[in-house]
């Protein structure tokens, strides 16, 4: 299967310019495909060397560091190598029905209303006739007149929302998409200013009906010479999401994207059932648990009828497990309990009733009141007003706490919800990445396509552009651990790689301080994680290194990526804390400190923001002079030296991107721009490298 | 585990209780309530208004425990009357006709009017 099944209507139907593209584009495709060869070959040929002959067991904690930091290294490459197998660039678009119907949902929050306005005036020039929603989370007044001004729809979280779980932004578009009926929605985040031709370009490709979205680039128009954010994501906008196409496994990425609201609803059915599935599981669990401490604190107390009626429940609860194992319908298996449950309180309310009838008859005054009594035993009879006095709403069973909470819980109407269903996934900040890969594992097909045709805003100063990449690596690593997609169910082989890989390479903050380190302890206390610096070393590493980076020229041919490559070093930081913040939102239930992003330009120099990397480019720095005086000396061995003293200059090179950026000052005319145009971003531009 | 219910009382005049409840009147509850109010008919207090207002749940056990009451009251040559009751424990009076044994008085001062007058 090469990249040419892929090209609409094949080659032999393209203009001559396109072919012209195609025959440049199955080059370049073949190149990369040699180099990720070459490179798989040169690496093991390096690293399996490592691991036989060059371990120096002397500084064992250094070189076993530095190892597992290269093998680390070894294993990004080979994920990025098998998700660029399949490269390709789709050249032109297929044509449109015409009559479809889109709504386009504007997200919003706390945006100033004339970013929103831009945004929402730009969607509503559209060619495509569609109908234009201003999803204001913020509920602010002065938005909804400015979209009746404008003639923009203006929708709010209904009143199902109140007092429940709100989900973010995937709780704003679940509400949008209840209020709204288009087959086709695009979605785009409040500064995201859209050409008239967005959907023209990508309706056409959901005439194939297993396509269930269609992702454009994220571009930004404030950004400043060179990048100093590196907010930019041009290789993976580019080269990166068009891998991940050939194998059918394009990111959503939030904004800029156009989806098929049926797929939508199709994953929220879905995973409602699944989701049920799981919960029930726990609360079942939990349940049999509880139930023990339960009976022995009611026999303690000599509560012998609640007893019984909890004894009772027993069974159905054990029934429910063993259904649950074996496939029974859920609605089924709750009712099961639920009739149970009313089944055991029967007993108490039947002793109940008998008692008051006979309290009745014994009271003064009250001999003559022969209807009630006649009432109150027609109800043991009636079955209706038995379930009624029953129910999980009268239930005497209610009077225990834990049996309250098990009656509300084993059912299938998700009673803590706003809604039963989610058709976006709830289950991370990021609710782009998981919604795309549960469309993915039902057999969905996505597309990338590659032109840009939305201009955003980035953020103009370090510390809002630091909060928004860890909220995204956050959001990636909370998917990895809730639903990792090795063992999530659907997938196939490539798309699982395709999804890992970009986990993975979140990983890389652990690896990141060993190679800033290792050259900084060879220079001021001699440690060598290696043998011998010998030629045999050299030998096998620098055609290694070299294939590596000119792999990377090929693939990011045209496009400036030197500031992804330093920022995903220069961030580990960040890296580390997403991972361990994700960790402990995951298994530890802590909440993600959420951060929210300032709606002004964060003005000085932020130097506490990188203190880090600060302490780092000190002690390089430091081992740096060491190092050249001792060379000058001639004081030991001059080749660690050398190399130590370039393998430190060159963690510097790529430390100081977040110096520069820390004192980025942008000159006043933008700043005069920026007064008017300030924008918390959801936006979503990868991670710094890829 | 079991949710304790509150009870509070006080004597607005002579030989007349008033009994604050809130929480949930249930099973578990129903043996405590049941003493409180043979307490005050024992004082001879025995014209008993009882304040639902912060009753929030009420179940077969609970209507049981305010016949007993009214019962213990009337025996003694009292009553028991019930004020402020909300929503969920309307709807089981209705259900179980007791609605006709029980005037559901609006206010705990309307039940105490009634007793006053006498």
């Amino acid at each position: 299967m090469s990249a040419a099944t892929e090209v609409i209507g094949g080659p032999d139907l393209l203009t001559t310019t396109e072919q012209h593209a195609w025959r440049r584009m199955m080059t370049r495709q073949y190149l990369i495909r040699i180099l990720i060869l070459v490179n798989f070959a040169l690496g093991i040929y390096y690293l399996s060397w490592r691991y036989a002959a060059s371990i120096n067991w002397d500084y064992w904690p250094l070189a076993l560091a530095l190892l597992a930091a290269e093998t680390y290294s070894f294993i990004d490459a080979c994920l990025f190598g098998s998700s660029m197998w399949r490269w390709h660039r789709r050249i032109g678009s297929p044509a449109k029905q015409g009559d479809e119907t889109v709504d386009v949902l504007i997200c919003c929050y706390n945006e100033p209303v004339e970013l929103v306005r831009e945004t929402a005036e730009a969607a509503l020039r559209l060619k495509h006739p569609s109908r234009v929603y201003i999803c204001d989370d913020g509920n602010n007044p002065e938005m909804r007149a400015m979209a009746a001004e404008i003639g923009s729809g203006y929708l709010t979280r209904s009143a199902a929302w109140q007092g429940q779980d709100r989900h973010a932004k995937a709780g704003n578009l679940i509400n949008a998409l209840e209020q709204t009926e288009g087959d086709f929605l695009l979605i785009l985040d409040a500064d995201q200013v859209v050409l008239p031709e967005i959907l023209d370009e990508t309706l056409g490709y959901f005439r194939d009906p297993k396509v269930a979205f269609v992702q454009t680039p994220q571009w930004f128009k404030n950004v400043p010479e060179g990048d100093p954010f590196g907010s930019q994501a041009p290789l993976f906008y580019g080269p990166i999401q068009e891998a991940k196409d050939g194998w059918n496994a394009a990111f959503f990425c939030g904004s800029n994207a156009v989806l098929r609201r049926e797929a939508l609803s199709h994953i929220g059915l879905v995973n409602y059932v699944r989701d049920l599935r799981r919960q029930l599981q726990a609360i079942l669990n939990e349940a049999t648990r509880r139930l023990n401490q339960v009976e022995r604190d009611l026999d303690r107390r000599g509560d012998l009828e609640l007893l019984a009626a909890v004894r009772a429940l027993r069974e159905p609860i054990a029934e429910a497990r063993h259904g649950l194992n074996s496939g029974v319908p859920l609605a089924e298996l709750t009712y099961r309990f639920q009739r149970q449950a009313q089944a055991s309180a029967r007993s108490i309310v039947d002793a109940d009733l008998a008692s008051i009838a006979r309290d009745l008859n014994d009271i003064p005054g009250l001999e003559d009141l022969g209807d009630v009594t006649d009432r109150l035993t027609a109800l043991l009879e009636d079955p209706e007003a038995a379930d009624r006095l029953t129910s999980r709403q009268a239930s005497p069973l209610q009077a225990i706490a834990e049996i309250r909470e098990l009656l509300l819980r084993v059912d299938v109407d998700r009673a803590f919800e706003a809604t039963a269903i989610m058709p976006f996934s709830t289950i991370s900040v990021t609710e782009d990445m998981a919604t795309a890969m549960r469309m993915h594992a039902l057999g969905y097909k996505s597309v990338f396509h590659s032109k840009i045709l939305a201009h955003g805003l980035a953020p103009e100063d370090l510390r809002t552009a630091l909060q928004q990449r860890l909220r995204w690596a956050q959001g990636t690593i909370q998917v990895m651990f809730r639903e990792n997609p090795f063992t999530f169910p659907g997938l196939r082989l490539m798309q699982r790689l395709a999804y890992f890989s970009t986990m993975w390479t979140y990983l890389a903050g652990f690896f990141a301080p060993v190679y800033l380190l290792s050259p900084a302890v060879g220079l001021l206390f001699g440690w060598s994680p290696v043998e011998a610096w010998s030629s045999e070393f050299f030998g096998r590493l620098i055609p290694y290194l070299i294939v590596n980076q000119l792999l990377f020229i090929v693939i990011g041919w045209g496009i400036t990526t030197w500031r992804g490559q330093q920022y995903s070093l220069a961030l580990f930081p960040i890296w580390i804390k997403s991972v361990t913040s994700a960790f402990s939102s995951v298994f530890l239930g802590k909440k993600l400190g959420f951060v929210v992003t300032p709606k002004t330009r964060q003005g000085g120099v932020s130097l506490q923001l990188i203190r880090v990397q600060l302490i780092c480019m000190v002690v390089l720095t430091v081992a740096v002079l060491i190092g050249l005086t001792r060379l000058v000396l001639g004081i030991g061995e001059p080749v660690p030296i050398v190399i130590n003293v370039v393998w430190a200059v060159f963690d510097m090179i790529l430390l100081s991107v977040v110096v520069s950026a820390a004192f980025h000052q942008p000159d006043d005319e933008q700043e005069a721009l920026l007064e008017e145009s300030f924008a918390t971003l959801h936006g979503r531009a990868g991670t710094g490298g890829r | 585990m079991a949710t304790r219910i509150g009870i509070e009382t006080e004597q607005p005049s002579d030989g007349i209780s008033l009994v604050r409840l809130s929480g949930r009147l249930d099973i578990s509850s129903a043996a405590e309530v049941k003493q409180a109010f043979a307490g005050v008919v024992a004082d001879h207090r025995n014209r008993i208004v009882v304040d639902l207002a912060g009753v929030t749940f009420i179940d077969s056990s609970g209507l049981s425990t305010l016949v007993s009451g009214l019962r213990t009251a009337r025996q003694a040559g009292g009553d028991l009357r019930l004020a402020a009751a909300g929503a969920q424990p309307v709807a089981l009076f209705s259900l179980t006709s007791l609605d006709q044994v029980f005037r559901l008085y609006p206010t705990v001062e309307e039940a105490l009017d009634g007793y006053q007058g006498k």
